[in-house]
């Protein structure tokens, strides 16, 4: 049985302002491509994360679009500039209207 | 006697009605199952370029031309040799200011020869202080990972191509 979700935020609690920050995120997904045969030898359909849409204090800050040729469990990071405390929010969703979301806080002095 | 033969045909009924309510049962989560199966793509999704089966056509579509020009700035960092072509680590950085008149605003990923080119595409803002990411991809075999930068004037960069020797497949999953 294929697992989904749990996703997860990984990124410092505090930071100096005007730092740059590493945020590291990971989720659970099989990223399926739909072109090659499983263990039971059937060609099973697309099923893969489509979209991330990151966010600071419901401002855009990153969106990232996938293909298939994504690893499965996909890991990403990227970096942000901390310049006030806020909060973080990721969101995935996939080609079958699944989604996701996590949040993580930040505290800038 | 004639209890016993009771008890065998109820027993008898019983496991038929078992065995019908279990077919009925597997039927029943066989359909809803196929149902869910319905591809919903995410609202903005560029499917077409990521449908685009070779490089050329997959970059015209995603930056409208195919011809970008290398630029030292975009830094690439992969493996030289990948174990897993399932999983290959990359991570990209680009040399720019993120200031908010003059910022990287996507990066797009490519793998040249993968059975779908494009892999990834990343669309940035000047709050993120630097221009980088990092994720896994899927290569298919020994390969070169493409990747272009754009700014939010429209300034196209290409990367040096990095080359990764690719020892299993990634195309499972």
């Amino acid at each position: 049985m294929e697992q989904f979700g749990e996703p997860m935020i990984r990124m410092p609690s505090h930071a100096k302002k005007g730092s740059v920050i590493e945020i590291r995120s990971l989720i659970v997904d099989p990223m399926i491509t739909g072109l090659v045969k499983n263990k039971a030898g059937i060609i099973p359909r697309a099923d893969f994360i489509q979209s991330v849409t990151i966010t600071f204090n419901d401002r855009v800050l990153t969106t990232a679009e996938w293909g298939t040729s994504v690893s499965a469990n996909p890991y990403l990071a990227i970096k942000m500039r901390a310049e006030t405390s806020g909060t973080l929010k990721m969101i995935w969703r996939d080609n079958r209207g699944r989604q996701w979301s996590t949040k993580a806080k930040l505290k800038v002095s | 006697m004639g209890n016993h033969t009771n008890k065998r045909r109820e027993f008898l009924m019983t496991s038929l009605k078992m065995g019908v309510g279990l077919a009925v049962g597997s039927l029943g989560v066989f359909v809803p199952k196929k149902a869910d199966a319905a591809i919903k793509n995410v609202p903005g999704w560029p499917a077409a370029t990521f449908g685009k089966k070779t490089f050329h056509a997959a970059m015209v579509s995603a930056i409208g031309e195919s011809d970008v020009a290398v630029s030292k700035k975009i830094h690439v960092s992969a493996p030289t040799i990948a174990e897993n072509g399932g999983a290959v680590p990359v991570s990209v950085v680009v040399d720019w200011p993120m200031t908010e008149s003059d910022y990287i605003e996507a990066v797009y990923l490519f793998v040249e020869h993968n059975p779908l080119p494009l892999t990834s595409e990343y669309h940035f803002t000047p709050a993120n202080g630097v221009a980088y990411l990092a994720e896994r991809i899927k290569m298919a075999k020994t390969d070169y990972i493409h990747v272009i930068a754009k700014t939010n004037t429209g300034k196209l960069m290409a990367s040096v191509p990095r080359k990764v020797k690719v020892t299993i497949g990634g195309c499972g999953g």
